[in-house]
């Protein structure tokens, strides 16, 4: 009974507690709002019959026990019986049924779109892009949770937001309702913001889609929810949801930004200029499977450390990172990377772990060899 | 078929060969029974072993014992080793058993066959668990084992998992022909199939389920060994195939394979609450028309695992209204159990403790499946905590909690001998405590937002991992002492009686206090079965 009274005690409190993630987020889009309310109906639903048959279960185990005399009926069938528990629960199921489909319908309509965003997952990290803006840009687990994983609990306790933060954020502009179309350049992610009511699968070689207005600013996180390789564990997703026009003046920056790297990309640079950016990129982009030492994972991923790739001809190294190997977990940085970037970590992969080949690949080489 | 297998053993009454070659060239179902059962208990063990490892690493924030890539290998490692090594051949092993003797037959129908499709298994078994010493390690694409992250980006070993899996496979299907051969032309002749008791229907229908659910799962391997090895693109969408097929073909096995874990277990409950209830089970052609059209809504749910793949919205709605339709059939089984303890006469010892936990904790599993089964809320539950608990709600305290049960009810029948009660009821109350600390708080987790499959998580979820983690060591030492209750039963237990429960029904009941090597070498009679018969 004790047993029976702390589980019925847990599972009532659930809205007591709802504000210390014991239950599902109400979010801040009529979806998740809605999705809120069939979860909290059929969990109502699934009480009220847990307390009809289980009290009729403990009743009885209390009651019809041999120890206190009771002695055994013989019945043993009853058609009208059989005939109740199926027809409630039937009519209980459509009760459920209509309110669940109209949901369903209405989060799979992304007609009503006003502006559109494309997410594409990477192993391991989250690119955004706003085809209508032309503004793209990689999203990854930022450095002091990287830093705090293998660290103490102080530094995971300082980290900001240990694990669900990241250095680029997802910015969106508030009450607007925003088509997000979800793939993937490798292996099936999923892209989830649980105050969006959006969860997702990105799928390799095709596009879905899903909706969101917004309807409070605000910072909000999530994380990839499919099983995506070692650090499946490691790409959240942040969105700041912002004014609409704080939004403009994020757009307007960002383009600024990017006309700026493209005058960058065509002037000659230095040797220690390739290798402080190249090192940057080289963590954020390549550490995870080749290992920030160079060794990757054998059996998994190859070592950079004296390859053939990376100490053998220039041109077949800008290859692989501008196109990928097929078959193999080394994606394409063609669209993830501009020139410089690529120029710097090609000539910080030839120089580190002592690989020492001393040549230098200039932004204008990645720009010929696109 | 009768007389192929009866001219072995017509004219002497012999006993098992001495030695160790007697359990490798064994065709006898107690002998083949035991060495599943045995399989099955180790192979728990390897998989526990690994679980712990999982909530080790989960314990607190951080990675302190493991790289993610190791974490990966354990959860899927777990997983198969749980559902194909562990609990699968604990229901053939309980099959094996129990079903010659509830239906009057002196053996299985095809023995030798039975024979092969044990000894493939240690093979299989064996093959899997060697990936973990290759080069880039065990699989480490969960159980599930989507493509593309299982043949583009999976390390060499998933080769060996594919063969083990090949073989797994040519085992359950050969298990599955054998217990229909023996059910259908095996049974004794005054025996109709509405006198059979309901663990033989049970498992008459998981066979059919086995049979046409394996075949899918070796395609879908054979699928994946030709994407990686032989240049095709079934599940590549460069080469114009789709990675969402492969989840249309797994899922076309895994759902029926859900029931293939789950009917069994109704038929073992729906044996022992009767017995302890001192009642006959109510409803038994209810109970009988429930598992079939459970077996058959399993064949057209399978997409309800796919919600978030990016299905047309009328897929959605189709699959969301046949998921709600199972809990129908599942309902009438709970009410049936229950109607069935309903004004009888009950005693509480370990099976029937077993049994009724399993009612409980199962249905709040069905609970959970139901919630699963809306297709807007699955939004939020997918692949959280929130699965986690459910599936192992219905995978642990419902498969897993059945196989005790029965362990638990038929040991005096195996052995001739009686378990300790007194330690078994400590054991119980152990294990139901520990199992609930331990998946309890992981519905709390998944909707609090935590995916599954994760090797670290932000701080917000330390506490609950912590509970979890600790209720999870608790459950795990549970078995040592499972381990010892059944070894002292074999060992020192008291020499019981032919019926040791009071109100058993059964042919098994009326065979010698330790069941005959050979058993029903001359088929009951009709009065016999009436007496004995669940569907009186």
């Amino acid at each position: 009974m004790r047993k029976l009274t702390a589980v019925f005690g847990l599972l009532l409190s659930f809205n007591v507690f709802a504000e210390y993630g014991l239950n599902m987020t109400e979010g801040v889009t009529s979806i998740s709002r809605d999705i809120y309310g069939l979860h909290m109906m059929v969990f109502w639903v699934s009480v009220a019959i847990a307390i009809v048959v289980f009290g009729a279960m403990f009743y009885s185990m209390f009651t019809h026990r041999k120890s206190k005399g009771a002695v055994a009926a013989n019945f043993h069938e009853s058609t009208k019986a059989e005939l109740i528990w199926t027809i409630v629960p039937m009519i209980i199921l459509i009760g459920m049924a209509f309110p669940a489909s109209k949901t369903l319908i209405d989060l799979e309509d992304t007609s009503k779109a006003q502006m559109t965003v494309k997410i594409t997952g990477h192993q391991w990290k989250w690119q955004y892009d706003y085809p209508e803006e032309g503004i793209s840009f990689i999203s990854n687990l930022s450095q002091d949770s990287k830093d705090a994983v293998n660290g103490t609990d102080a530094e995971r306790e300082n980290a900001d937001n240990y694990l669900l933060d990241v250095d680029n954020h997802l910015v969106l502009p508030v009450d607007t309702a925003i088509r997000f179309l979800i793939t993937s350049n490798d292996v099936i992610h999923n892209w989830w913001v649980p105050d969006f009511g959006v969860k997702q699968d990105a799928n390799p070689g095709f596009i879905n889609d899903a909706w969101a207005k917004i309807e409070k600013i605000g910072t909000y996180r999530g994380q990839c929810a499919e099983l995506c390789g070692k650090d499946h564990g490691f790409m959240p997703i942040v969105v700041d949801v912002v004014s609409k026009a704080d939004y403009k003046k994020w757009v307007a920056k960002q383009q600024a930004a990017k006309a700026a790297t493209l005058a960058k990309s065509s002037k000659t640079w230095s040797e220690d200029e390739l290798i402080t950016l190249g090192q940057k990129v080289y963590n954020t982009s390549c550490s995870s499977c080749h290992g920030v030492t160079g060794k990757g994972v054998p059996g998994a991923f190859p070592a950079l450390k004296g390859s053939p790739i990376a100490t053998g001809p220039i041109e077949e190294h800008m290859s692989i990172v501008l196109h990928g190997k097929a078959g193999t977990a080394m994606a394409a940085y063609k669209n993830m990377l501009n020139d410089a970037d690529i120029a710097a970590v090609i000539t910080f992969e030839r120089t580190a772990f002592g690989n020492q080949m001393g040549d230098l690949v200039q932004p204008s080489d990645v720009k010929s060899a696109r | 078929m009768t007389t192929a297998t009866t001219t072995s053993h017509d004219d002497h009454h012999h006993g098992p060969e001495k030695g160790l070659m007697r359990w490798v060239k064994t065709t006898n179902h107690k002998d083949i029974g035991s060495l599943y059962m045995w399989f099955a208990f180790i192979m728990l063990l390897v998989g526990g072993a690994f679980a712990m490892g999982i909530r080790a690493e989960l314990l607190q924030p951080g990675l302190q014992l493991m790289e993610p890539q190791f974490f990966n290998q354990l959860t899927t490692m777990h997983g198969l080793i749980m559902v194909f090594g562990a609990i699968m051949p604990a229901f053939v092993g309980l099959g094996n058993w129990l079903i010659p003797m509830m239906v009057g037959a002196p053996d299985m129908a095809l023995p030798r066959m039975n024979n092969w499709s044990f000894w493939i298994l240690p093979f299989a078994g064996g093959i899997l668990l060697s990936t973990f010493f290759m080069e880039g390690g065990a699989p480490a694409f969960g159980w599930t084992f989507y493509a593309p992250l299982s043949t583009t980006f999976a390390p060499d070993s998933t080769d060996f998992f594919i063969f083990a899996v090949h073989l797994l496979g040519f085992s359950s299907i050969m298990g599955a022909i054998n217990i229909i051969a023996t059910v259908l032309n095996m049974r004794a002749p005054e025996m109709k199939l509405m006198d059979m008791p309901l663990f033989v229907w049970t498992w008459l229908i998981t066979s059919f389920l086995l049979i046409g659910a394996m075949p899918v799962l070796a395609g879908a391997v054979t699928m994946m060994l030709t994407d990686r090895n032989f240049g095709t693109a079934f599940f590549d969408a460069t080469g114009g195939g789709d990675p969402v097929l492969f989840q249309h073909i797994f899922w076309f096995f895994g759902h029926p394979e859900v029931y293939i874990m789950i009917l069994p277990a109704f038929g073992v409950i729906s044996h022992i609450i009767p017995t302890f209830a001192r009642k006959p089970l109510f409803g038994y052609s209810s109970m009988v028309y429930a598992t079939a059209a459970i077996a058959f809504l399993s064949y057209i749910v399978w997409a309800h695992h796919m919600f978030l793949t990016g299905m047309p919205v009328a897929a959605e709605l189709y699959f969301m209204y046949a998921t709600m339709l199972i809990s129908v059939p599942t309902g009438v089984k709970v009410f049936n159990w229950i109607s069935t303890m309903w004004r009888g006469s009950m005693t509480f010892e370990a099976p029937m403790l077993w049994a009724i936990s399993f009612v409980f904790l199962f249905t709040i599993g069905g609970f959970s499946g139901l919630m699963l089964g809306i297709a807007p809320a699955d939004i939020q539950y997918h692949d959280t905590y929130f699965v986690v608990a459910h599936f192992h709600y219905v995978l642990v305290t419902g498969a897993l909690w059945s196989i005790i049960a029965a362990t638990f009810y038929w040991l005096p029948k195996w052995t001739g001998r009686m378990y300790n009660e007194g330690l078994a009821k400590v054991h119980f109350w152990w294990a139901v405590v520990s199992v609930n600390v331990l998946f309890f708080p992981q519905h709390f987790l998944g909707l609090a937002g935590m995916p599954r499959r994760i090797p670290d998580y932000s701080l917000q979820f330390a506490d609950f991992n912590l509970i979890s983690s600790i209720g999870g060591f608790a459950f795990g030492a549970s078995f040592i002492l499972l381990t010892y209750i059944v070894i002292d039963c074999i060992r020192n237990g008291k020499p019981t009686t032919a019926r040791p429960w009071e109100g058993a029904k059964g042919l098994e009941w009326t065979l010698e206090p330790k069941a005959q090597y050979h058993s029903f070498n001359t088929p009951p009679s009709r009065k016999l079965i009436e007496a004995e018969s669940q569907n009186s």
